[in-house]
């Protein structure tokens, strides 16, 4: 096993799917608040668009949502970031993940919305809080606290959805086992338990966390 | 009739404004008008031709059975719930339809609800600073000043740091009341105010509502506590069916109602 460390870059690529994985995880929270508030807003036109983003992103293969990052927004349209292929790809692809985790992200958020009974809003706007400000005071504090659960299982799965951003040639842990397992065949149950129990290094925390998170800030009614 | 009795003098203390009669409010600045006001829920129509001017430091209590229409009145009042036809002004302002200035003239309307709705992740206190500093922009140095003073006004100022949840239902109906107090609004709804609380706790938020009706508060209150509605009301209206059926002095409604409908429902709760 020391020898494949010593070979390979593995903590470098572990690294790569962390800072993926952090990024998307930050892109995801903040477009899908934002998707989640026109599902929830009082304008039909928002709710509708926000309905047709979750819907046509959810449920649209997250390859297929990479690899048009690639070859679509790069290849096609020539949208770089930098000339640095490499950065240039993982960039993309943490705006496809973002997008994608995003529709997700909402429909936890929406799920938390609902956990707030409806006198809570009524008495936001009967003290003359904007819709706003309603929001940001009151409805959406407490649904980001009853959609913990559901928001820990999101980031799981996009920590683990990282691996597909290999398909545009992003070096992390996915694509470096790939290698590994080629040059290395006689290796590959050490090389794929090593990838695994990786991967449950980085999930299990987020599961404890947010456990423990929703337990700890639940809203007392 | 001992009834009759009770109403004469309900508290046993010497009866204040002995006639504040009709004629009376209309002689007042109003506050509150509406008029023409109609509602359906589906085919149901919840709201027929309401029309009731309520002045300036009046006290109006709403009666009826449930199902009346009174609740979504009171709630009409600060447009949680949309109307078809007619008009509600209030300080002679036309309620407006959504946004800001709707907003605004919210912050100007109290209003307690049965379930006392606090915002459960946020504590007494800030509770009560939450409308002060969002929407009349105080500092929170002031909001929290005139916070303790009005949790000390209604009896809680122990509870400030701790959280709804942690409080008992008559508690945490005098810390609403509070809070709607905290805007310095010009009338207070009050949307069955006690109907969930435990029996032994009715009376604590009574007693604030009383005394806050004494200070001269412009209110409209939804209530089947008849004792308040003797004790503290100026008039009382009297609903079924989606209609004001009746409206009357508390002296005069309780002893003799003119009508029907009215007759049959106090026959109903005040019988037993």
């Amino acid at each position: 096993m020391g020898e494949l460390f010593a070979s390979y870059n593995i903590l470098g690529a572990f690294g790569l799917t962390i800072l993926l994985a952090v990024f998307s995880a930050i892109g995801s929270l903040l477009i899908g608040t934002v998707v989640a508030i026109m599902r929830v807003s009082p304008i039909d036109f928002l709710n509708k668009v926000g309905a047709f983003y979750v819907n046509i992103v959810r449920n649209t293969p997250l390859t297929l949502i990479i690899v048009f990052c690639n070859i679509g927004f790069i290849v096609n349209l020539g949208m770089s970031f930098t000339n640095d292929i490499a950065r240039n790809n993982i960039i993309w692809a943490i705006i496809g993940l973002s997008f994608y985790h995003a529709a997700f992200v909402c429909e936890a958020l929406r799920s938390g919305v609902n956990t707030v009974p409806v006198g809570q809003a009524e008495a936001a706007r009967s003290i003359g809080l904007t819709f706003s400000q309603s929001l940001s005071e009151v409805l959406l504090p407490q649904a980001f606290r009853g959609a913990i659960t559901p928001l820990g299982n999101t980031l799981i799965a996009l920590t683990k959805n990282t691996t597909v951003a290999t398909a545009i040639g992003v070096a992390e842990i996915s694509g470096l086992m790939k290698e590994m397992m080629e040059f290395r065949a006689d290796l590959i149950i050490v090389i794929f338990l090593l990838v695994a129990i990786g991967f449950v290094i980085l999930t299990l925390p987020i599961g404890i966390l947010t456990t423990r998170l929703s337990t700890k800030l639940a809203v007392k009614r | 009739m001992t009834e009759a009795a009770r109403d004469q003098n309900p508290t046993g203390r010497p009866a204040e404004g002995d006639e504040p009669p009709l004629a009376a409010a209309s002689t007042k600045e109003p506050m509150v008008v509406i008029t023409g006001v109609n509602k359906h829920f589906g085919d149901l129509h919840v709201l027929r031709d309401i029309d009731l001017t309520v002045g300036r430091g009046e006290v109006v209590v709403v009666l009826g059975p449930s199902g009346s229409g009174k609740s979504t009145l009171c709630r009409t009042i600060n447009r949680l719930e949309a109307y078809e036809s007619g008009s509600i002004t209030i300080d002679g302002k036309t309620l407006p339809d959504e946004g800001k200035a709707l907003a605004q003239l919210r912050a100007d309307v109290g209003m307690v609800f049965q379930s006392f709705n606090l915002f459960a992740h946020k504590t007494i206190l800030e509770n009560v600073t939450l409308g002060p500093m969002k929407v009349r922009k105080k500092s929170k140095a002031e909001a929290e000043a005139k916070a303790r003073e009005l949790l000390a006004r209604v009896g809680v100022t122990t509870q400030a740091d701790k959280y709804p949840a942690q409080l008992s239902g008559g508690q945490q109906q005098r810390v609403a009341i509070a809070r709607s107090l905290a805007m310095e609004p010009k009338v207070m709804l009050f949307d069955e105010p006690t109907s969930a609380l435990d029996p032994e706790m009715v009376n604590e938020v009574l007693d604030v509502m009383t005394s806050l009706a004494r200070s001269g508060m412009t209110m409209i209150v939804v209530t089947h506590e008849m004792g308040f509605a003797r004790r503290a009301a100026d008039r009382v209206v009297f609903m079924a069916d989606g209609e004001i059926v009746e409206v009357a002095t508390p002296a005069t409604f309780f002893t003799s109602p003119r009508s029907n409908r009215a007759k049959d429902f106090l026959g109903k709760i005040l019988s037993h």
